[in-house]
């Protein structure tokens, strides 16, 4: 007796998480099968729609006027606008209070880590005393432990790109007696459980002393921003002490990997998808399929566990394994390809045009992925759907360099739902 | 084939089909074990470290990107020794499935332990000693189940435990494990071996040393549902799986009682027969840890052909089916999802099998490790540490609906009864209430 379920989803990051959800609510059995940890621990925990049109340096302020500006191969232009605005009703819908940003159609202006300006639909809540176009002074604070937040110039970096706001940047030493090369997750952990740390020639609680290391530097700023560390479980609750202490808002800033902002709305879709009653397996890939006899459908797919093979059977399924990076696209000397069903993925035949000489150039690779019809069957050299009952979403679906339009999250959530509930409808 | 050595595998790592005129150059001599190609796959994400239970709760421990990759690649250059830290990793894998590049951790971590013991540790230290004798408990259980009442009455006697705490750095923080007044083997000896025989459906049963020394009722419980389902069930000599003897760096120990299984479970295998476990760190030993750690003929297939036991009913049988017309008299019941049932995708099998059993609830307590890893949270230095990587774990326990625990693994249920006093159930005898 084969372990079997209406719908079957392979990936667990916000595509992922979105086709089980929207499959889930069409009434259909889902199970989500996803193989390790996903990027969402590099990501930066915000929901970004559009923050800018392939080849222009202006941010877009209205990201759902501009959907019409993109190319026809864009994923958002196979949805269309109505699919993107589901999406992130089922974003909001899903992430609830924990979530900033859905009052509005216009992108919030959210400082990175880096000291740039960032276009975002929706922003965590700890981010939300922070944002760029509101106009309070401001301190940045980093820590000598973590070179990956530079407050000095983080602050320049704002000044330089005309933050409305007086801002100063401190690099201080966390208190307390950490490891030089201590994790974010660690100084999470002790915030979180608030531990006692010796700091100043004294004992006290990690919150307090954090405080009082800022103290001296506030200078009378209305927000203090400081890397996305501030508790984890407990994050909100270390914010409002924090902010008690100084006297002053506290936000956090969105770093890079490994990730907190990230890390929590993974949590989040998970729980989600429990509520949703997903069954959910994880810990091994999807290697491999299964095609129905005679047909152009997919009758299972194929897990490998530890070296044996279980097959996973289902109607429906939905592929969100994520780009290159989440390894949904995979690549040699020779090609680009789609590691489990050997999707087409269109690519230049000279493996030195897939990139260009300049990092921040434009680079062919960043939109390699599977070419989907309209209901987003990938589809193959002739433009013939290959699989009746296979949908694709997320970073898998080519088209999009999200790294530089901020389209990220948008796409998997667009794709997501409209491939989750098609699936399911299909049942 | 372990991931070490093709990381291109699974479609989860580079791929390393080269061109023939591509030729790798060879920068580090090959030793015994190549794990370069693991060691080049690491991008320095930091998502082991980030969810490696130690290094959030001790600040000595450099986490498991440091023990693993970094420390290999410092080895090759020049002669660099083992830094003493591996001692501090608890062996809980979770860096094995945090790593979005198949970068192999656990095995790197193994492969630095047991060299770091062989080469650099005293052998008549306390340390070693007290090790040794934690490593293999299985050996001590042999002698110590042979007068249950008396060994329980000793072990239990806290002058005892002050004594191992002072002399072997054994914490007296915890009881010792009761042993069972009649052993498994004993029990399926005397009621004359398998009850059902099948051409068809068999399975061997490696019942690991704890569920034949301590907790029968978890073995017997599984007898009790394969049988009700129709499966021949061989039980055949073996030693321990090795999990301890892994995490401390013991390889030989650990590798003459994987000859042993190799050899007793590829015969059974060749009649038909697969292999299963009721403990979860047993099946991941000898599905991942036998391939990457030892050259045994047969290795690969016993790797292949064993499953955790619910999991092997979940492939071939319809439980769901099985169990929608039964009820059973259990209640809420907290549940625990070991480290290493989450290494194989095990983790939520139970939560969702008894979804809809009637009469019992369960409640997943969290994602974080119980602490204990099996040997690490017996040892004095290590007990506040394991207690503290716990806590989270303990606060969802408190706070579940049931007083009832639930774990498949033996090491995770003692730390959950020692912290939180429910007594720990496994999902076997959940599911022989159901169905047998």
């Amino acid at each position: 007796m084969p372990i079997r379920e209406d719908v079957l989803v392979v990936g667990g990051g916000i595509a992922g998480a979105a086709s089980a959800i929207s499959a889930a609510r069409t009434g259909a059995s889902v199970r989500l099968v996803t193989h390790k940890k996903s990027t969402l621990r590099h990501a930066s925990g915000l929901i970004d729609v559009l923050g800018f049109l392939p080849g222009s340096d202006d941010p877009i302020v209205y990201p759902y006027s501009a959907l019409s500006d993109l190319p026809d191969e864009h994923p958002y232009s196979v949805v269309g606008e109505n699919a993107v605005r589901e999406g992130l009703d089922l974003f909001d819908d899903i992430a609830g209070d924990a979530y900033r940003g859905g009052h509005t159609g216009k992108n919030a202006l959210v400082a990175t880590h880096g000291g740039t300006v960032k276009p975002t639909a929706r922003y965590p809540k700890g981010a939300a005393e922070g944002l760029a176009s509101t106009n309070r002074d401001t301190l940045l604070v980093g820590f000598r432990s973590l070179p990956d937040f530079d407050a000095s110039v983080a602050c320049e970096h704002l000044a330089a790109a005309g933050a409305p706001f007086a801002v100063d940047g401190v690099q201080v030493d966390f208190p307390g007696d950490f490891r030089a090369d201590a994790k974010v997750t660690r100084y999470a952990k002790a915030l979180d459980r608030n531990e006692t740390v010796s700091a100043f020639g004294k004992e006290r609680p990690a919150r307090e002393a954090l405080a009082e290391a800022v103290r001296p530097h506030l200078d009378g700023a209305e927000r203090v921003g400081f890397p996305a560390l501030l508790g984890d479980a407990h994050a909100d609750e270390v914010r409002s002490d924090l902010s008690s202490e100084l006297g002053a808002a506290v936000y956090e800033i969105p770093m890079g990997p490994p990730s907190l902002p990230g890390l929590r709305l993974e949590d989040l879709l998970f729980d989600a998808l429990d509520e949703a009653g997903v069954r959910i397996s994880s810990g091994n890939p999807v290697v491999d399929y299964t095609p129905v006899e005679g047909e152009h459908r997919v009758k299972s797919v194929t897990v490998d566990r530890n070296n044996q093979r279980v097959p996973l059977h289902a109607d429906e399924f939905v592929l969100a394994t994520g780009g290159l990076v989440g390894k949904g696209i995979t690549s040699d000397r020779e090609s680009v390809s789609e590691p489990v069903f050997d999707l087409y993925v269109p690519h230049p035949e000279d493996r030195y045009d897939w990139w260009d000489q300049q990092a921040f150039g434009d680079h062919a690779f960043a939109a390699f992925g599977v070419v989907p019809d309209e209901e987003l069957r990938p589809t193959d050299a002739d433009g013939e759907v290959e699989f009746d009952n296979l949908r694709a979403a997320g970073g898998v679906v080519g088209g999009a360099d999200f790294a530089a339009e901020k389209s990220g999250s948008g796409v998997s959530l667009a794709t997501g739902y409209l491939a989750g509930r098609t699936a399911g409808e299909a049942i | 084939m372990s991931d070490a050595e093709s990381p291109g595998d699974f479609g989860t790592g580079p791929t390393t089909d080269y061109d023939d005129d591509f030729e790798p150059v060879e920068v580090f001599p090959e030793g015994d074990l190549d794990l370069r190609p693991g060691a080049d796959n690491c991008y320095k994400c930091t998502a082991c470290d980030t969810s490696c239970p130690v290094a959030e709760v001790d600040d000595e421990f450099p986490g498991p990107k440091f023990q693993g990759p970094e420390q290999w690649r410092l080895k090759r250059k020049e002669d660099v020794e083992i830094d003493d830290s591996i001692m501090s990793c608890s062996n809980c894998m979770r860096c094995d499935d945090a790593c979005p590049s198949s970068v192999p951790l656990s095995q790197m971590h193994n492969e630095a332990r047991g060299e770091y013991v062989e080469n650099q540790m005293d052998k008549l230290s306390t340390e070693y000693v007290r090790n040794r004798i934690l490593a293999n408990y299985g050996t001590l259980a042999r002698v110590g189940s042979k007068v249950p009442r008396l060994t329980n009455f000793v072990m239990g006697n806290s002058l005892v435990q002050q004594v191992n705490e002072k002399l072997l750095g054994i914490t007296a923080e915890r009881d010792f494990p009761e042993f069972a007044q009649e052993t498994f083997r004993e029990w399926w000896r005397d009621r004359g071996g398998n009850k059902v025989t099948s051409e068809e459906k068999r399975i061997a049963y490696f019942h690991g040393d704890y569920s034949n020394y301590n907790t029968p009722e978890v073995a017997k419980a599984m007898v009790r549902v394969y049988e009700a389902f129709g499966y021949e069930i061989a039980v055949p000599e073996q030693r321990c799986s090795g999990t301890p003897m892994f995490a401390n760096g013991m390889l030989d120990d650990a590798r003459r009682g994987a000859k042993v299984n190799v050899r007793n479970f590829a015969e059974l295998i060749e009649e038909g027969y697969d292999v299963i476990a009721t403990c979860t760190s047993c099946s991941m030993a000898l599905r991942q840890e036998y391939p990457e750690l030892f050259d045994i003929d047969g290795v690969e297939d016993v790797s292949a052909n064993t499953y955790e036991a619910m999991e092997y009913l979940r492939i071939h049988e319809d439980l769901d089916a099985a169990i929608e017309d039964a009820e059973v008299d259990m209640g809420p019941l907290a549940y625990h999802a070991p480290c290493h049932a989450r290494n194989q995708g095990l983790d939520r099998q139970a939560v969702e099998l008894f979804r809809n059993l009637d009469g019992v609830e369960v409640e997943d307590v969290g994602d974080s490790c119980s602490g204990i890893s099996g040997t690490y949270g017996w040892k004095e230095e290590k007990y506040g540490k394991s207690m503290e990587i716990g806590e989270e774990m303990f606060e969802h326990m408190d706070h579940a609906k049931g007083e009832v625990g639930m774990t498949e693994c033996p090491t995770c249920s003692m730390q959950m009864e020692h912290g939180s006093g429910y007594p720990i159930k496994h999902p076997m005898e959940v599911l022989a209430e159901a169905v047998a």
